[in-house]
């Protein structure tokens, strides 16, 4: 099934969609948060349905790990290329072929404009991961596209 | 990792609930965005346009279907092939006019309602109407002009969700202008 398609069409529609709604001078970060907060209720929702079956994960590092792998591949098809940590609650996922970038020029021109194509990814890590009892904060970050980083900072409670 | 094996099988449906999920924070965002149904109604047909409009290139290049000699085949490829292939079910087509212009998809299921329920304050919501956007684009980009709505929708509680296409008119390629 080519659904894969789909939702990338999708996922432009609703980036094109909630850019041109909000316009002004905060447009950018209202834009981003809108999208996030998508990718969130998105995130809790497949995340829900996706670990009803399973065991009860180990730590903290097996959910991080659970979300590079599983996750990932359910959702662009591949893991994430490398996780680091500085063993307090800061994780970094790096995706060398980020999938929702792949469609843009790799070049400079468009770098501007890759946050908007990553917010709704972050809100979907956040999301997951607090249905799975981690309040986190995922920000994102490309220097050459696409490649990206995600930036997961856990929130003790 | 001992886990993994029995997550693997669930690999196609979970990307199915992804696209459903995408789609129904995309509507409950419009329904905060804009006052009336209508408005959002319209906005989903527009955005399904879009769509549409991109997604017809990228069918026909994995589907190697060829050109349609009328417009019941053109029926058939969109509901045996099409749907098939993007949302993986199978529509009928029935109710046909006797004209031959005119025709219903019966759809038994439809992925993108799959966790939906309507709330009473969104009576004439069609949560659908995505569907008709991408229907219409992509018949455009083939050259046919459709009319296309929702005849039935089981979020509505008909027993079926029912599409109607009505084919309008043949879309001339238009060169433009002074170009020989």
């Amino acid at each position: 099934m080519a659904d894969e398609a789909l939702f990338q069409f999708l996922h432009n529609e609703v980036i094109q969609y909630v850019n041109s709604a909000e316009s002004g001078d905060t447009e950018n970060g209202r834009c981003v948060s809108k999208l996030e907060n998508m990718g969130f209720r998105v995130g809790q929702g497949l995340v829900e349905r996706f670990t009803k079956d399973t065991a009860r994960f180990k730590d903290e590092l097996d959910v991080m790990k659970f979300i590079c792998k599983d996750f990932w591949t359910c959702v662009f098809k591949k893991q994430i290329d490398n996780l680091r940590t500085n063993h307090q609650g800061i994780y970094v996922l790096q995706d060398n072929k980020f999938r929702l970038l792949n469609q843009l020029s790799a070049g400079k021109q468009y770098l501007d404009h890759a946050p908007k194509y990553l917010a709704f990814t972050c809100g979907l890590v956040r999301g997951g991961l607090s249905n799975l009892g981690v309040k986190s904060i995922v920000t994102a970050e490309v220097s050459v596209m696409p490649a990206c980083k995600f930036q997961v900072m856990i929130q003790k409670m | 990792m001992s886990r993994q094996s029995n997550r693997s099988t669930d690999t196609k449906k979970m990307n199915s609930e992804l696209f459903t999920l995408t789609y129904g924070a995309l509507v409950t965002q419009l329904c905060k965005d804009y006052e009336n149904d209508e408005e959002v109604n319209k906005q989903l047909e527009k955005m399904g346009y879009n769509i549409g409009v991109r997604l017809i290139e990228d069918f026909l290049a994995r589907s190697s279907v060829g050109r349609c000699q009328d417009f019941r085949e053109t029926a058939d490829v969109i509901a045996k092939v099409a749907f098939k292939m993007y949302l993986g079910i199978t529509p009928s087509v029935t109710n046909w006019s006797p004209a031959g212009d005119e025709f219903s998809l019966i759809l038994e299921s439809n992925p993108l309602v799959d966790f939906v329920e309507l709330p009473d304050n969104h009576s004439t919501l069609i949560y659908s109407n995505l569907l008709c956007g991408v229907l219409r684009g992509a018949l455009e980009m083939v050259q046919m002009a459709v009319d296309v709505r929702f005849a039935q929708d089981t979020l509505r509680g008909d027993n079926v969700t029912e599409i109607r296409m009505k084919f309008i008119k043949r879309i001339e390629e238009n060169l433009p202008a002074g170009d020989e």
